[in-house]
This record gives C-alpha cells, sequence and structure tokens, in this order.
C-alpha cells in the first residue's frame, strides 16, 4: 500500500509549522519520527494533503534541567533514553521503558513527543509520562500552555493537544533519591505492543510508601491511572498482604474489553500478575541508598 | 520543495539531495515516495528490500546518518540533506567483510531477502557495542524477521565477529616498535 499523494514542507522554526498547520486547517499532520504515522499512511487510515516535517526544528531538541523539572525535548530520539545522562539521572523511568519499545530501528527514529502526541494505549511512554506526573508544553496560535499528564490523555489517540497545535517538550519532575521505580510488560514477543504493561514511581520515607504511583497501558482506551493500587499503598509498610491487597484493588480501577485474542479477564489476570511482580521487585529496594 | 498552501500540486516532483553510498546524488520524487522506493527504483539501489512496508520485518534497514533505520517508514524527501548509507555501500567499503564472510561459513542466510536487513542491524549493533552477549544480540534482531534458516546461525556469525574483532582490537600492531 503506498500513501495518498500530499504536499511536504520542511519547517526549520517553530512558528513556521505552526503558520503552515494554521493555513491548510485540518489538511496537515506533523511528522516526527513517523514510526507509526508513515504505516498509517501506507494503510490510508490518514490520508492528509500536507505533511509538516518537524525532524529539523532546532528547538525541539535537547535535555535540559530547569529548577525542579527535566525538560525534555519532544524530538528526543528513544534511543536517547538510553543514553543520555540526565534522562538517567532525572528520569530513570523513562529509561527503563525505553527497551521495551519497539526494536532498536525504530528506536533510532521514533520520539517521545511523537509517542506521547500519538498516545496509543498499548505504548510504553504514555502510560510512564503518566505515571510520573509530567507536564506537556504545547506551542499554539494562542501561545505556549502545560497540560498536566492526568488531563492529557482524554481518549482513544485522543489528547489536549487541539487542531494546529504542536508537543514541543515533556517536562519530568527530578527524580528524587528517596524514589524507586518499576516498568516491565508482558508480551508475546519482544518488541510487540505489550498484552499488559505497568510502570511505576513510589516515594519512600522510613520504609514506608509516602506516595506511588501507578499507570498501566493496553489495558483500555488510555494509560491508566490506577488509582485505587495507589490509595491501597500510601502510607502503607509494604509486605505480602499489603502486595495481595493492591493487586484486589486493581479490579476497581481497570475495566479491560473481550478483543478477539485476549478475553477482558485473562488482560485483568495478567495484570494483576504483573502488578505484583513490580511491587515485589520494589520491597526489595525499599531500604536501598539511591 | 514545495509550499505550505500548494496542495492542489501534491504529486508534483521534487528534488532530492542526498550523499548515498558517499556519492552526491540527485533524484526526483513525489512527497509520498518512500526511501526504499526511491533507493531500489531511481537508484538502482536493490539490495535494500521491500518487505511488509510497515516496520515489522526490517529487510529494509539502512543508515540514516550513521544509525540504522527503515527505509519504508521515512519518506525519501525527508532524505534531502542527509547521508545514506545502503547494503552496497556497506558491501563495498569493506566495513562489514567480516559479517559477510561469517554469515557465509556459518550458513547464516537461505534465500537471502532479510539478510541485508539483518547485517545492517549487526553493524549497528557492533557499533554501539563491541562485546554483546547473545542475548544482546537477540533483542537486536528482534525487528529482523528470517523466514526460512532461522537464527540461530544468525545469532552465531554475529558473536562469532564480535569475539574476533575485539581479539583483533587488543593485540599489539604489528611492526610497531614504540
Amino acid at each position: 500500500m503506498k500513501a495518498r499523494a500530499f504536499s511536504y514542507f520542511r519547517a526549520r522554526t517553530i512558528d513556521e509549522a505552526l503558520d503552515a498547520a494554521a493555513r491548510s486547517g485540518d489538511e496537515a499532520r506533523f511528522i516526527a519520527g513517523g514510526q507509526s504515522l508513515v504505516p498509517a499512511l501506507a494503510l490510508r487510515l490518514q490520508a492528509p494533503r500536507l505533511l509538516i516535517d518537524i525532524n529539523h526544528i532546532d528547538d525541539l531538541s535537547g535535555v535540559t534541567r530547569e529548577g525542579e523539572w527535566l525538560r525534555i525535548g519532544a524530538l528526543t530520539r528513544h534511543c536517547q533514553m538510553l543514553t543520555e545522562p540526565l534522562i538517567a539521572q532525572f528520569a530513570p523511568l523513562l529509561r527503563a521503558a525505553a527497551p521495551y519499545v519497539a526494536h532498536p530501528a525504530i528506536r533510532n527514529r521514533g520520539t517521545l513527543g511523537g509517542s506521547v502526541a500519538l498516545a496509543d494505549p498499548a505504548s510504553e511512554f504514555p502510560a510512564v509520562v503518566l505515571a510520573l506526573g509530567a507536564e506537556m508544553e504545547i506551542a499554539g496560535p494562542a501561545g505556549r500552555r502545560r497540560v498536566g499528564a492526568d488531563e492529557f490523555f482524554v481518549d482513544l489517540f485522543e489528547t489536549a493537544l487541539a487542531p494546529g497545535e504542536l508537543l514541543v517538550a515533556v517536562h519530568v519532575p527530578l527524580f528524587r533519591a528517596n524514589q524507586r521505580i518499576a516498568f516491565d510488560e508482558l508480551a508475546r514477543r519482544r518488541g510487540d505492543y505489550a498484552l499488559v504493561g505497568c510502570g511505576m514511581i513510589a516515594t519512600v520515607e522510613q520504609d514506608l510508601i509516602a506516595d506511588i504511583r501507578v499507570a498501566l497501558f493496553s489495558v483500555g482506551n488510555v494509560p491508566t491511572r490506577a488509582r485505587s493500587v495507589e490509595a491501597a499503598l500510601a502510607g502503607a509498610c509494604l509486605d505480602a498482604d499489603r502486595i495481595a491487597a493492591a493487586q484486589a484493588a486493581l479490579d476497581g480501577d481497570l475495566a479491560p474489553d473481550d478483543s478477539d485474542d485476549v478475553p477482558a479477564a485473562m488482560r485483568l489476570h495478567l495484570a494483576r500478575v504483573l502488578l505484583g511482580r513490580l511491587l515485589g521487585s520494589l520491597l526489595g529496594r525499599l531500604g536501598e541508598t539511591a | 520543495m514545495s509550499r505550505a498552501g500548494d496542495l492542489d500540486e501534491a504529486d508534483d516532483a521534487v528534488r532530492v539531495r542526498m550523499v548515498v553510498n558517499g556519492r552526491k546524488t540527485a533524484c526526483d520524487v513525489a512527497p509520498r515516495d518512500t526511501l526504499v522506493d526511491c533507493l531500489r527504483n531511481q537508484l538502482e539501489l536493490t539490495g535494500t528490500h521491500a518487505g511488509c512496508e510497515m516496520g515489522a520485518c526490517g529487510a529494509c534497514l539502512v543508515q540514516l546518518d550513521g544509525r540504522a533505520v527503515h527505509a519504508c517508514l521515512m519518506f525519501a524527501v525527508q532524505a534531502d540533506g542527509a547521508r545514506i548509507d545502503t547494503i552496497e555501500g556497506l558491501a563495498e567499503s569493506g566495513v562489514i567483510a567480516d559479517l559477510q564472510a561469517e554469515f557465509h561459513r556459518r550458513n547464516a542466510l537461505q534465500c537471502g531477502f532479510c539478510t541485508p536487513g539483518m547485517l545492517m542491524t549487526a553493524h549497528d549493533l557492533l557499533s554501539h557495542d563491541a562485546r554483546p552477549d547473545r542475548e544482546t544480540i537477540r533483542d537486536a534482531l528482534s525487528g529482523n524477521f528470517c523466514r526460512c534458516t532461522g537464527y540461530e546461525a544468525i545469532v552465531d556469525a554475529i558473536a562469532a565477529v564480535a569475539e574476533a574483532r575485539t581479539t583483533k582490537a587488543s593485540q599489539p600492531a604489528e611492526g610497531s616498535s614504540s
């Protein structure tokens, strides 16, 4: 299959990209890494009249520390999650998730901004930015705004991004020494979309879980916070009973649909198993000094 | 290159300039032409194979500015100004001669359709990790489908080359006295 004919415009600045989008109404799409968009064009699931290439906009690149936040440019490639020292130090959950994202060649080209803006409910990074409580920096005709992850993911492939708006950076709260992370997913084959996946970040105080954010993916239309699980763990001393209680609480957070190959009950079961494993690994690391 | 707004001229050819396998190259493409189609049909570099055309099989891997990417997942027009190295370029330059020889010696191919992509992945891996373990090699190959040989001999070949290169690098250069 080949894409429908389109015009191509290579933007050099964010303003150029926004102007091009504004002038073409709903007929334009931004292309970053293109690792999901190009197949969608080839299959004609999408057929924009204009493709605005944002790969050459310098202001979309770079990882910088800004006060209590790490600003990660939207064009940061997945492979950079594995090599960028600031990400290793201040956003280790992104680094932990990166090896699970597709395959090496896809990671060489795919971008964090593209993955988050697409909001595929089976993708790793949208769930990770949700777990991290990240904020999305959005540029549009009306200027810049920041939207928290809890408000950003609206529905299936639908985000707070309005037509003509561009995601320019993801801001992540700096990782602290008393925090612990865990990430894993269950997939039939390495690199395939996960049957279920989960990322979490816990803040530990005197061996108690002061606060924890747990996000799952491949469990519904959007990456999903497990708020009942979080409530069951907050302020608690983590032990086997508490992990079992958290697993039971998961039933209140997820309502997956039956799909052709994965019944809802199976997906929920797998989510409980995965949650138990991750909390178990967290338990073993509570007393560590980072 | 068309300006934004020229929507009625969507399929008109645009001039793309790239450095392909070390040579300056220009060709005219429609914006919707993928890089793999441009390489194969216009530049007649048919070592880059078009398989699934959706980023799953790895047969179309090329190097874009030194990193392995799918030539089916980018449009040729996006490569304007870039350096592209195909399997032909890597073979001619000799940088993968030992990988090619080891694949041959171990029968790590049958029909050969996947082999250019396998070599691209192996080259990319060994460029960034001189001593990958077997699990790392298997993980690197997770995006390359082989439908006849199976993967065991391919993993063997890459592991053997990694070993040989490391051994060679650790030996003192011959004829050097200082």
